[in-house]
């Protein structure tokens, strides 16, 4: 069954939430992008505004109403809060012959996620498998997804740079979400209409004012998503894309786009999956305390390969492009039973020369040049 | 017990090998963690030194030598020199086992050759130690071992030990010859074309530098050796060795958990590729 809450009565779910003890999450102007970061409530949400995105280029521009929602996804992803940029692992301090090691404490946060479209949902799906479904899961990780209330949000409007249908990952919602949202805004009107994924999103709905939506209402609300879906600015074919790049770690189009990339690793910071890490340890002058802590990393790195002896693994450009590309695309689907994909297009967005991977793969798919 | 916390370990006993080569024996020091702590051959812990970092290491003792765990280490960068000034009686972190293991059980009956190149003959001691002490356990046995130098070789005296026991035999061979070398001169690959193996019976346990094993596996299977009977164990970048940080990828694989000790039929499209 689905709900109906008024443009208005959105502040009533944001309030709840935050009476509950959520921090409160969403999408906000800042710096000229919509990022997330911690919001008040409704009133922080980027009404008015839309993105226009295409490969290395990101702008906001004003829309004709007044949606809260009318925009793709931005720079930032929901990982920034469940798999944070740097932490602390540990502390440790000497003690007698030795040392004592203190873990860091689970940090408690319990974060509320405003607007988690149906690709992010997957994003985080994905990660779930590598964090907490392997051998040794992570606590701080599973402290922080355990804590989460999401609220999920049918696409109103495709980027530039989307192609979640053809990575079978939105626009629609499907499931992981405690409320579901779609906004509306037709013949005069604003609304939004929401589905319960959850009791816990039941409990916060039940809170505010709202009514059992229209079967008119219903109807708007999917016709919102159909459309989405019809205005993929991109589309990537995925038959049998595991052999694909399997069969062609030589081929020539490899040193083609090593020619264009930088190496700089946006495209791994701003992917909503990629999950690698490095870990430093600090320690005092004294050499009596040191903490681990563990930051972000990325493939195109030269360290993140090297050993002693050997050097670096993947010394060259191509090497490294061709390693992300293939674990999102190929190796991902053995190592996790899915892609490392989601389609969200933020890697085509903020790689400053445009480097595409819907063409890389159209491109393995012809002879080599 | 949280996986990534080093867990306090006394060296109970340092060795020197060599010019800068140590045997470490360490024992944890919370008996709870003792007592749980269960190896098998092949496979590492990451040891911490304080203030430094951890990296992974080898564990080459036996699994029955109770709550003693050993590794020989070459002191080579901060971390590895760190752990190598210890003194015994000092603490260090200890984080494992982690990873796949040796085939010793499938390796019963059978003949063991055992190929290794050049310093990176740790993750094979551990098996060699295994094998020797189960003797009657395992058919023939064959070490292939490769120095650049002569002055490379360590544990002379464990290899002429070993040269002695029943039914095995020891070749050493070096790059270049020097010194008082009276064993062959040239490489691991060439020395394999002269060990007569039968390939029926016969299971491979590799380690050392990918150009060595690369060139060893084309002159086994070459020999009639079966891709499934060939183990050898990688190395890459390890950061976590829980499988989450990415640093040890080898295509599909993670060394940290699905190796370091790989069956070759199971990488050999990626294995030959560079740059991987
Ligand atoms: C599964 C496995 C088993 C190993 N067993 C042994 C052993 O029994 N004896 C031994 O002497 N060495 C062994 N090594 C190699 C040992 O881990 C490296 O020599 C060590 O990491 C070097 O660290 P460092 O800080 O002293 O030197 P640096 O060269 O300065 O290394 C800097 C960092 O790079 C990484 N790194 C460098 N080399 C390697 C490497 N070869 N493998 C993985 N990470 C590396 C580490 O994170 C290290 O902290 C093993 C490696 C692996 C992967
Ligand atoms: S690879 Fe690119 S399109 Fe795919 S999920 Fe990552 S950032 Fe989005
Ligand atoms: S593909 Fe683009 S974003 Fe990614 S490392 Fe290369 S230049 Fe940077
Ligand atoms: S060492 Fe971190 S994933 Fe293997």
């Amino acid at each position: 069954m689905a709900f109906l809450v008024e443009r208005p009565g959105l502040e009533g779910i944001f309030q709840r939430l935050r009476g509950l003890g959520y921090e409160l999450v969403g999408p906000t102007v800042r710096e000229g992008a919509i990022v997330y970061d911690s919001i008040r409530g409704a009133a922080d949400l980027p009404a008015g505004w839309t993105d226009v995105q295409e490969g290395g280029n990101y702008r906001l521009k004003r829309r004709d109403d007044d949606a809260l929602f009318g925009y793709a996804v931005g720079p930032h992803s929901w990982k920034k809060f469940l798999h944070p940029p740097r932490r602390r692992l540990w502390q440790a301090s000497r003690e007698g012959g030795g040392f004592e090691i203190r873990p860091e404490p689970e940090s408690g946060r319990r974060y509320a996620f405003v607007g988690v479209r149906a690709c992010e949902l997957k994003a985080i799906a994905i990660q779930d498998r590598v964090f907490l479904e392997g051998q040794y899961p992570d606590p701080s990780y599973r402290g922080l997804r355990e804590g989460a209330f999401l609220i999920g949000l049918n696409c109103g409007q495709a980027g530039g740079t989307c192609f979640c249908v053809s990575m079978d990952a939105g626009p629609a919602l499907k499931s992981g979400f405690d409320l579901g949202l779609t906004e509306v805004l037709a013949e005069g009107r604003h609304y939004f209409v929401v589905e319960v994924g959850s009791e816990a999103g039941a409990e916060v709905l039940g809170a505010v004012s709202h009514r059992e939506a229209s079967v008119e209402e219903v109807a708007a609300a999917q016709g919102v998503v159909a459309a989405t879906a019809g205005q993929m600015g991109r589309a990537m074919d995925t038959a049998g894309i595991k052999e694909l790049f399997y069969k062609n770690y030589e081929h020539g189009r490899w040193d083609e786009v090593a020619d264009r990339c930088l190496a700089c690793a946006n495209c791994t910071m701003v992917c909503p999956t990629c999950f690698c890490t490095t870990v430093e340890d600090v320690t005092d002058l004294k050499g009596e305390h040191s903490e681990r802590w563990q930051s972000w990393d990325s493939c195109f790195t030269l360290d993140f390969s090297y050993t002693h002896g050997a050097g670096p693994q993947r010394a060259s450009t191509r090497s490294r492009y061709r390693q992300w590309l293939s674990h999102k695309l190929a190796t991902w689907i053995d190592q996790f039973g899915s892609s490392g994909c989601v389609g969200c297009g933020r890697c085509i967005t903020w790689c400053p020369v445009g480097i595409d991977l819907t063409e890389e793969v159209a491109a393995l798919r012809k002879p080599s040049p | 017990m949280n996986a990534l916390i080093p867990q306090p370990a006394e060296l109970v006993e340092k060795r020197q090998e060599a010019e800068g080569i140590y045997t470490l024996r360490v024992r944890l020091a919370a008996e709870e963690t003792r007592r749980a702590y269960r190896f098998l051959p092949g496979q590492f812990n990451m040891l911490y030194a304080f203030g430094a970092g951890d990296v992974p290491m080898s564990i080459v003792s036996d699994p029955e030598d109770g709550e003693v765990i050993g590794h020989t280490l070459r002191a080579v960068g901060p971390v590895t020199k760190a752990l190598a000034t210890l003194k015994e009686g000092e603490v260090l972190g200890l984080r494992g086992p982690f990873g796949s293991s040796w085939p010793l059980e499938e390796a019963k009956g059978r003949d063991v050759l055992i190929v290794t190149g050049g310093l990176g003959c740790a993750p094979t001691l551990g098996a060699l130690h295994y094998l020797f002490r189960r003797r009657e356990d395992y058919s023939a046995i064959k070490i292939v071992h490769g120095v650049k130098a002569p002055k490379d070789l360590i544990l002379h005296r464990q290899f002429e030990e070993w040269r002695r026991a029943p039914n095995t035999e020891v070749h050493l061979t070096a790059d270049q010859s020097g010194g008082r070398w009276k064993h062959k001169v040239g490489l691991v690959p060439h020395l394999l074309a002269e060990v007569a193996f039968d390939p029926a019976k016969t299971l491979v346990m590799m380690c050392g530098p990918e150009v060595m094993m690369r060139l060893a596996i084309k002159q086994l299977i070459y020999k009639g050796l079966a891709a499934e009977r060939i183990y050898l164990s990688l190395e890459r970048n390890m950061k976590c060795a829980l499988g989450f940080c990415g640093h040890c990828q080898f295509g599909p694989q993670f060394i940290c958990k699905d190796g370091p000790v790989l069956r070759y039929d199971r990488i050999h499209g990626i294995f030959n590729l560079k740059e991987v």
